[in-house]
């Protein structure tokens, strides 16, 4: 059994970065995930493992220093919250384009513009269709836990390494702020310089003589080169699609009715399901992990099943709705509920819209 | 002229200069008259004296020379707009024993990286920034740049710079050279051979001071032209910049070992 702590979600995630072997964090603060570099810097990660902790002039210079970094092959993180992650999104296209792995958070508050600090998951269509300039993709995982934020940083490095490119780990002010009780897993030591050179043949690290040099770029002038380019990028997404979906089905086994959430709308649905099922309603919930990819293919397998209805829950006006949709496709009743711009939805609000829109509708 | 005959000509005692070999043999992307070629050259020949090559990581940025990594030889990364000294400073923060330097146009380091040259001159980052400046976008076509001096014309400025209209050229070299993580500042010029010498030299110090880890940013400003941009000749071009960008741009060290030169 790993060590057991109380710990923030923001907080977990820091530790976690340390304990997965990152090389280094850069950072900028904004609220509400300004824990993670707050931690970084007072646990002296320099100390424990030879971390690397700076803090940037702005989310522009930290996401590029991760360009940079993850170019060299180290193991690097960032994180922010919304109005910070719109600006890391030139970055990510860059990394994305030149195939880089990395991991950042997002600890979304509400939006659009500067918003506010409250939690929010309006942020759905920006971590899953792109948010930068291309064609490109990126592994999206949920955390609906404490746990979860220290987990998934070590998968989200397996990941990003195995495929080379960015893992968004999608949290949101709930996850970030709350103090759950957290195993964290034993540290995983960092790689040394020769390792690199060895592991990443197209890391950066300074040409050895009597070899060729090496070059990270996303620019390919010819149109042909770019075009072969991104299919070399679109197979790397379905390898992925058909790997690397994750989620987890509650009471979904004799369920009539499937929430789908994830985050911290999974955890209020999955009190809702808990009072349906006192009411004798046959409801399930369908928990996200990965949003991209998403799990299409086992949701169709529910309506198979005989689910009559799904609601989407999350704390948007309706982005993730728009994939349940595309999923079932047509098979069963889709609809959306939802409080947003900072508004966190109650058991009870979603219990009542599932029966006025799904149940009754 | 003597009689030397081609078999002594190439024997290995007769050779008096060679292409450096960090320099691949590619075929430069730059216009007939243009500076970037023997400022690439003159940073590849100090790699190679130092013997730094295999710990040498070199940014290029988006501009004329974005593709500097397709001459030369050596490991390199290509950085979005203006983010080169972001990207440096992320390796060297994780290869603080390696070499790293940026490679950066005008708009690229004075205009849209702004706040990355800045703060990581600020921080006292041990890279090393080589800073192209011809007062003009070069690759997109003769734009306006943040160093076009009052009254140049660009496409953007075809009456020329209105200082009340367009604002006032940015001097970004004795900017940084009044920050406290500066070590070494200077402007240079490689429009002719002795100028050559004098980067070259500007440039070498520059590469020993991040070996030998003296504290903070080596920056070399080399004016250059554009011959293209500027729509002269290239012969043209470099009278019209020793009259006009020189004395706007005066060549010669700023900041020595730290210590601001009086």
């Amino acid at each position: 059994m790993g060590e057991l702590k109380l710990m923030k979600g923001n907080e977990a995630l820091a530790e976690a970065a340390i304990r997965a072997g990152a090389d280094a964090y850069f950072g900028y603060p904004i609220t509400p995930q300004s824990e993670v570099i707050e931690y970084l810097m007072a646990e002296k990660p320099h100390e424990r493992t030879g971390m690397v902790v700076l803090q940037a002039e702005s989310e522009v210079a930290a996401i590029n220093m991760i360009y940079g970094a993850a170019g060299a092959g180290k193991k690097v993180m960032t994180s922010s919250s919304s109005p910070g992650i719109s600006l890391k999104q030139e970055g990510l296209s860059y990394i994305a384009g030149a195939e880089l792995p990395c991991v950042y958070a997002n600890v979304v508050r509400g939006g659009p513009g500067l918003g506010t600090i409250q939690p929010s998951q309006a942020d759905y269509f920006q971590s899953t269709k792109g948010g930068g300039h291309g064609d490109y993709r990126q592994i999206v995982l949920a955390p609906a836990s404490v746990q979860e934020m220290a987990d998934f940083v070590k998968l989200g490095f397996e990941l990003a390494f195995k495929y080379r490119l960015p893992v968004l780990i999608l949290s949101d002010g709930v996850i970030g702020q709350m103090m759950e009780k957290v195993e964290l897993f034993d540290q995983v030591p960092r790689l040394t310089d020769k390792e690199i050179e060895e592991k990443y043949p197209w890391a950066t690290t300074g040409r050895k003589k009597g070899t060729e040099r090496r070059v990270i770029t996303s620019l390919a002038l010819q149109a042909h080169e770019m075009e072969a380019h991104n299919l070399k990028l679109q197979a790397k997404y379905k390898t992925i699609r058909e790997n690397e979906v994750r989620y987890e089905a509650i009471n979904c086994d004799d369920a009539e009715y499937i929430l789908v959430a994830y985050g911290s709308s999974a955890r209020i649905a999955q009190k809702t399901v808990q009072m349906a099922r006192q009411k004798g309603l046959k409801v399930g919930l369908f928990r996200l992990i990965t949003l991209y990819p998403f799990p299409s293919v086992d949701m169709q397998e529910l309506c198979k099943q005989g689910v009559k209805g799904f609601l989407a829950v999350e704390m948007s006006s309706g982005q993730m709705v728009e994939d349940v949709m595309l999923a079932v496709k047509g098979c069963a009743k889709v609809a959306h509920f939802g409080r947003f711009g900072g508004v966190v939805h109650t058991p009870e609000e979603v219990l009542n819209a599932l029966e006025q829109k799904i149940i009754g509708g | 002229m003597t009689n030397i005959s081609l078999e002594e000509i190439i024997k290995p005692e007769n050779l008096v200069y060679e292409k450096t070999k960090l320099m691949t043999d590619n075929v430069l992307s730059y216009c007939p008259g243009c500076g970037h070629g023997t400022a690439h050259r003159i940073a590849m020949e100090i790699i190679e004296e130092l013997d730094l090559q295999e710990q040498t990581i070199g940014i290029a940025p988006v501009g004329c020379s974005v593709l500097a990594y397709d001459f030369m030889n050596i490991d390199m990364q290509q950085a979005a707009h203006g983010r080169a000294p972001a990207v440096a400073t992320g390796i060297k923060r994780v290869y603080p024993d390696k070499i790293v330097f940026t490679y950066q146009g005008d708009g690229d380091l004075a205009a849209i990286g702004t706040a990355e040259t800045i703060h990581a001159c600020n921080r006292g980052e041990n890279i090393t920034i080589i800073f192209i400046n011809n007062g003009i976008y070069g690759m997109t076509g003769g734009q306006m740049a943040p160093t076009t001096i009052p009254g140049m014309k660009s496409s953007t400025s075809p009456y020329g710079r209105d200082i009340k209209l367009m604002g006032n050229p940015l001097k970004m070299t004795e900017l940084v050279a009044h920050l406290p993580g500066t070590y070494f500042v200077t402007r240079q010029a490689v429009h002719t051979p002795s100028a050559v010498r004098k980067a070259k030299r500007a440039i070498r110090k520059a590469f020993e001071n991040q070996r030998d880890k003296k504290p903070g940013v080596s920056f070399v400003e080399i004016v250059s032209n554009c011959n293209s941009g500027w729509k002269m000749t290239p012969t043209d071009a470099n009278k019209w910049m020793e009259e006009n960008m020189f004395p706007y741009y005066p060549l010669g060290d700023i900041k020595v070992d730290g210590e601001l030169v009086k």
